[in-house]
This record gives structure tokens, C-alpha cells and sequence, in this order.
């Protein structure tokens, strides 16, 4: 397994193996199920609608529903307007959303489809919408698909009516439903009004009632995309996915915005909550006081089983970003930062947090693969892994234990239901990274080493 | 911001006719930017005295996606801001493509600052699919001006082009300009363009006479502007730049059928030579 990466590294200047990212239209769907009654409509052939679909299923253990415009040869040379077209009339008749969001693929976007022209063309029923954005996945990754597809809703739906709603404008960034849901209760507790976008909770996470809805009860409405244009204030989670829908709502409807890493571990949380509590005036309240304490309590009680340990750390730029951090509030070493999304800017951030922790030697990659990781790691190898499922054949190649958290993790369970993000996400993160490594200690020390107390 | 794209058959003169113009434009003062959209990058030659510029698409082979808009975009005769979008080789890639990528390209880079007065896309040959249309689509270019001339083949793509013209105006705001003859010397032609474009329902906006001048001063890497404005051919190009200035007619054309295509010709004695 992965037997034959070589310790020797060479110079590849177009080849990625194990790339750690995926199409722009995975982001794009995921969004768009972010949006109640909302039907994702990938305008390309079926093959990309399945395998986007597909790709979300595996991570969600949910159904992820979208609809293809079937390019067929025909549609290749004579655009695919014809198909769209009929697609709307088919979807609203059949499954009826309130919206479709159509993205289109990497062939639509290479013969050069006029999506709002074919939109404007479209017959589309009395109260209906469709909306649109451009998808290439030979630009970016996901997590561009993604803000694309947000910034496209903002763009379509989003007004300013000129009386302000009192609201926070609130984009969670690329995160799981479990995550969406913690953001939501602090933001509750902290008695700040918001509208989400997207809020896939209640849609990727939706209960077993005993019959199937193809449009659960979960997701930003319409009404509330359209009122993001009177919002006081947009709270841009996540700097690298959230920042480009904030500006463009900013250009568009004159809501200001303010940029904050993902709250994951104790700073970043501390730096979410006191963001709502001066848009709110509200003072933090005991509850959240006492679950950032226990947070501290944990990590205090714990440090001398992660002191110093290393970590190799892959994913969304984000999410990594967030994971180091708080790995770095436990007194370990970020070794190996990298993310397969391009742009050189999660490097500088990275540096930012290596020096702000006073770390020298650590290397953080954008545009990068698990190919290179796992060179890396046989020159000079980690204590533990973090990221999503592709790196399980690393793991099991080097002997390296490996903690699950990101995007995508196909090969387990609950994990899209449970936050990383919050104090009580870092208190989950704290005991996945510590089971890890103490299970480890357990399995690997000698006989006369073994502790019944840790 | 007037934005404004130049279509017409391949050869007809259409980047020495837009340089021309825009040199025109610049000498009135107006801020402009010119978008080569050609994968052969010549289209702003004239404008930059020779100087080979770096195109888009180059430049973002060889530098990856981070790149500043100060290395695609040069200033050349009178300011005039001139980029070339470029493009694959002949019989590789996608040259479309290549036109979607560099529009988009120089949006996300912010190329279209408040202070442009004009912003031309110097398209090449004839609308041939999806990516040479994108200057057409919303928020790009408002006017479509034709170059042509009184040559049959030159007509026929003229008319093809206002096909494109007409499908994209009746869901955008796109309107034609006008044609604008570069003449080949051809017996009757300016009546036979005049004849054309009114039967699309547009107008001849100017009528550029032939002159080698202009290509004495293409060898000499310059607009006729430039290397001498006193020439009687500088004047014309003056004419066409404030007859572009003032134009008031903006119309959705209405392409002819080949039949009647053919029969204005005839009107009009081509067929005889």
C-alpha cells in the first residue's frame, strides 16, 4: 500500500497525485442544498451530476438531490440552451423547488455557454427562480465552486430595500452541518439576530421520519437571501471561502464586512464571540463562559500528552488553517500544513501562525497533494495525521495514526453531525487528537510502560 | 463606459482600423483600453509601438493564476491602455476558451477602472462559438461596429456576424453600431456597404478609403496617427473616431436571407466583375 511513493523528491510541475480537493460543482451543490426547497442543476452531461452527487452522499450518509441538463453530442456543438431550457420547464413540473440553482461544468463553460442569457430566455412559472454561477474545475477547487455559488444566489435574490433588518449577515464557510448548527446556538445564546447562507443543516443532516422528502425542512429561504441586502453587518467565516461573497454583497447592496478565521480552538471561537457580542451589545453570557472554561480545563489536564507532538494537517485551506491553530493551543507542532485548493494566500497566513506561536521549521503548501505530504513524511516523519479519508493509505503505509476531521471523510459515520467548530467543537477536537495519540501510546509501550491511569 | 466590440471577416483590417480609431479616440482625450481578442496577440501592435506584449493567457501558463494586472496590461499611444488576450497555437486548445478566460480574467484583476471612457474588444474573423461571443454577453460591450468591405465573402460574414448580434440582442442590450467600410477599391462599393447596412437595418458609419499609407506606417509599427497626422488618411481616421463618438444609432440588426443577400449584390454590379 503506497508502497513504492519514493523518499526522493523531484521537481512535477503539472502532475498531482492524491490532488486534496475535488470540482468546483461539489461546492456548488453543497451551497445550493443550503437553500430550502432549493433543486442544485448541474448544466454539463450526467456523468459530472453524478459524481457530484455522489461525492456528497459518501460524505453525508445523506441523499444530496440535483438535476443534469444531459449534454448529448447535439448539446456539445450547438450549446446547450435547448437543454437547459427544457430541463427548467421539466424540473419545475416534476419535482417543483422553489429555485433552481443552476452551475454549469467544465464543458458548458468550454464552448462557452451564455447562462444568463439562456436564463433570461427561460419560461419560468409565476413566483419561481433560477439563479446561476460558472463552475470551471479547471479554476480553483470546491471551495471556489462553492463561494461561487453563494456569491451567485447574492447576486440574483440579494436587495437592498433601504430599511436595515438589525440582522448579521452570517456565512458560515465551508463547514458541516454540525458545524452550521453550533455557529446557530451561539449566535442564539449571544441574542444575535442572523440569516445564514448557506445552512445546510436540516438538509444534509435531515431525520429518518419514515418518508422521504426531497426537500427537507432545513435551509436559508429565499425571503432571507433576498433581506441579506439589509443586514447591519456580513461575519465572513473562513477568510479563503467566505470573503468574496462578503465583498461582492458589500459592492452590491453596501453591507459591510468583517473577515474572521473559522472559529476553531480557543482564539479563534474567543474572536467569533466577541465579533457577535459587539454587534449584539450583549454580554457573553455564563453558558458560554463555562464552556470555554472546561475547554481550558481540558486542555490544561491533557498538554502533557500532546505536548511537542507533531502533526501533519490536510484539507480545505480553512479548515486547516483552524486545525492548526488549535493543535498549536495544545502545544503541538504543525509540521506540515497543505491544501490542494490553489493560492499562495493560505501560505502567508500560514506563516502568520507559525510565527505568531514563535515555530520555525514548519511548511505549509497551497495547490499541493498527498503524494508530497507523504515524501515529506518519510524524510522526516509526524506523530499523528489529521484530515479527511485519502489519507488513510498514508497512515497505514507509515504506521501514523490518523484523525479524521474535514472534507471528505467517506469511510465513517456521525462525523458531519458533530462540530469542530465553537468551544464545545474544540473540546471534540481535543479528545478525537487525544484518543489518537494515547490509543497509540497504549498499543505501542512496553509491557512494563503500560498505565492505568493516563 | 462605452464599451465596444469590432467584429468582421478575418483580414479585413479590422485591428489597423481599430487602432486607427482609438488613436483617433485618444487624441480627443478619451481614456480607452483596447482588449486583443486574437490568439495571434497583434491587435495591439500599432498602439505599442511593436513592442511585443504578454498575453494573458501567456502569462498565466507561465506564471499560474496570481498574476498583476501591470504584467498583462501596457500603456501605449496616448495612453491608451492595450492587453492581448492570446491564445493556443493553430490546430490546438481552445481559442474560445482562451477569450472566456482573459475577459474574466482581467474583471476579477479590476482592468475596467471608473475612468475608462472607452473599452474596445478587437474580435477575430467570425463569431464561430460561445467564446467569441463573450464580449457580446451582459455587462461586456453595449455596441457592435462591423468592419467589411464592398467584397462579397467580406458581406457574407457581415451578415453571419449580425446573426450573432441579433441572438444575443434580444435577451442583453447589445446593438449594432453601424458598419464601417474599409474599401478595398472595389467598383461602386461605398453604395453597395451603404445599400447593406441600411438593409440591416443599421447605417455605414464611415467610409475609410484606401491608402498605403497605411501601410507605411504599419511597417514603421505605428498608427497612421501617429507617424503622421497631417496625412490625408490621419484625417479620415479622425472623421471615423468622431463619427463613433457621436453616433446616435443603435439598432438590432435584421440579417438578410442568402437569397436576398445575393440580389443586392447583383443591384449593385458585383457579380459583373
Amino acid at each position: 500500500m503506497l508502497d513504492l511513493t519514493p523518499k526522493e523528491q523531484s521537481e512535477r510541475s503539472a502532475l498531482r497525485i492524491n490532488p486534496i480537493k475535488t470540482c468546483q460543482p461539489v461546492g456548488a451543490m453543497y451551497a445550493a442544498l443550503g437553500v430550502h426547497a432549493c433543486m442544485p442543476h448541474s448544466h454539463g452531461s450526467q456523468g459530472c451530476c453524478s459524481f457530484h452527487r455522489m461525492f456528497l452522499s459518501r460524505h453525508f450518509k445523506d441523499p444530496a438531490i440535483a438535476s443534469s441538463s444531459s449534454f448529448t453530442e447535439g448539446a456539445s456543438v450547438f450549446g446547450g440552451g435547448a437543454n437547459l431550457k427544457t430541463a427548467i420547464k421539466n424540473i419545475f413540473d416534476i419535482y417543483n423547488p422553489d429555485i433552481i440553482a443552476v452551475h454549469t461544468t467544465c464543458l458548458s463553460e468550454t464552448i462557452g455557454d451564455d447562462l444568463v442569457g439562456y436564463i433570461n430566455d427561460a419560461k419560468i412559472p409565476e413566483g419561481k427562480i433560477v439563479v446561476h454561477t460558472n463552475t470551471p474545475s479547471y479554476v480553483g477547487s470546491h471551495i471556489t465552486g462553492y463561494y461561487n455559488m453563494i456569491t451567485g444566489f447574492i447576486k440574483y435574490l440579494a436587495e437592498a430595500t433601504g430599511e436595515k433588518n438589525n440582522k448579521l449577515a452570517l456565512l458560515p464557510g465551508f463547514v458541516n452541518p454540525g458545524d452550521m448548527r453550533e455557529m446557530k446556538r451561539l449566535m442564539t445564546i449571544m441574542g444575535v439576530e442572523y440569516i445564514m447562507l448557506p445552512d445546510t443543516s436540516g438538509v444534509m443532516d435531515a431525520p429518518m421520519t419514515g418518508s422521504y422528502n426531497m426537500y427537507p425542512k432545513g435551509g436559508t429561504t429565499i425571503s432571507d437571501i433576498k433581506d441579506l441586502g439589509n443586514c447591519e453587518l456580513t461575519l465572513a467565516l473562513g477568510e479563503l471561502t467566505s470573503e468574496f461573497p462578503a465583498d461582492f454583497l458589500e459592492k452590491k447592496c453596501k453591507v459591510p464586512y468583517q473577515t474572521l478565521p473559522l472559529p476553531i480552538g480557543v482564539e479563534n471561537t474567543d474572536a467569533f464571540i466577541m465579533a457577535l457580542n459587539h454587534f449584539s451589545k450583549n454580554e457573553v453570557p455564563y453558558e458560554i463562559d463555562e464552556e470555554r472554561g472546561q475547554l481550558m480545563d481540558i486542555l490544561l489536564d491533557s498538554h502533557q500528552y500532546t505536548y511537542n507532538k507533531s502533526v501533519a494537517i490536510y484539507g480545505d485551506p480553512d479548515t486547516v488553517l483552524g486545525l492548526a491553530q488549535i493543535t498549536m493551543e495544545m502545544g503541538m507542532i504543525p509540521k506540515y500544513l497543505v491544501t490542494g485548493t490553489p493560492g499562495k494566500i493560505f501560505e502567508e497566513k500560514a506563516k502568520m501562525l507559525f510565527d505568531k506561536f514563535g515555530l520555525e521549521g514548519c511548511v505549509a503548501k497551497a495547490a499541493a497533494d498527498l503524494f508530497e505530504l507523504h515524501q515529506w513524511i518519510k524524510n522526516d516523519s509526524v506523530d499523528l495525521l489529521i484530515g479527511g479519508t485519502h489519507g488513510k493509505y498514508v497512515a497505514r503505509a507509515e504506521d501514523i495514526p490518523l484523525v479524521r476531521v474535514g472534507f471528505p471523510i467517506i469511510d465513517r459515520y456521525v462525523h458531519s453531525y458533530m462540530p469542530i467548530v465553537g468551544y464545545k467543537g474544540a473540546i471534540r477536537l481535543a479528545e478525537l487528537i487525544l484518543n489518537a495519540l494515547m490509543d497509540r501510546q497504549d498499543r505501542d509501550c512496553e509491557d512494563e510502560d503500560m498505565e492505568m491511569v493516563m | 463606459m462605452r464599451q465596444i466590440a469590432i467584429y468582421g471577416k478575418g483580414g479585413i483590417g479590422k485591428s489597423t482600423t481599430t487602432q486607427n480609431l482609438t488613436a483617433g479616440l485618444g487624441l480627443m482625450g478619451k481614456k480607452i483600453m483596447v482588449v486583443g481578442c486574437d490568439p495571434k496577440a497583434d491587435s495591439t501592435r500599432l498602439l505599442l509601438g511593436g513592442l511585443a506584449q504578454k498575453t494573458v493567457l501567456d502569462t498565466l501558463r507561465e506564471e499560474g493564476e496570481e498574476i498583476e494586472l501591470d504584467a498583462i496590461l501596457k500603456p501605449g499611444f496616448r495612453d491608451i491602455m492595450c492587453v492581448e488576450s492570446g491564445g493556443p497555437e493553430p490546430g490546438v486548445g481552445c481559442a474560445g476558451r482562451g477569450i472566456i478566460t482573459a475577459i474574466g480574467m482581467l474583471e476579477q484583476l479590476g482592468a475596467y477602472t471608473p475612468d475608462l471612457d472607452y473599452v474596445f474588444y478587437d474580435v477575430l474573423g467570425d463569431v464561430v462559438c460561445g467564446g467569441f461571443a463573450m464580449p457580446m454577453r451582459e455587462g461586456k460591450a453595449q455596441e457592435i461596429y462591423i468592419v467589411a468591405s464592398g467584397e462579397m465573402m467580406a458581406l457574407y460574414a457581415a451578415n453571419n456576424i449580425a446573426k450573432g448580434v441579433q441572438k444575443y440582442a434580444t435577451t442583453g442590450g447589445i446593438r449594432l453600431g453601424g458598419i464601417i467600410c474599409n474599401s478595398r477599391n472595389v467598383d461602386g462599393e461605398k453604395e453597395l456597404v451603404q445599400a447593406f447596412a441600411e438593409e440591416l437595418g443599421s447605417q455605414m458609419i464611415y467610409f475609410v478609403p484606401r491608402d498605403n499609407m497605411v501601410q507605411r506606417a504599419e511597417i514603421n509599427k505605428k498608427t497612421v496617427l501617429e507617424f503622421d497626422d497631417t496625412a490625408g488618411q490621419a484625417q479620415e481616421y479622425r472623421n471615423l473616431a468622431a463619427a463613433i463618438d457621436g453616433n446616435k444609432m443603435f439598432v438590432i440588426p435584421k440579417p438578410m436571407k442568402q437569397d436576398r443577400l445575393e440580389e443586392i449584390l447583383m443591384e449593385h454590379g458585383l457579380m459583373d466583375i
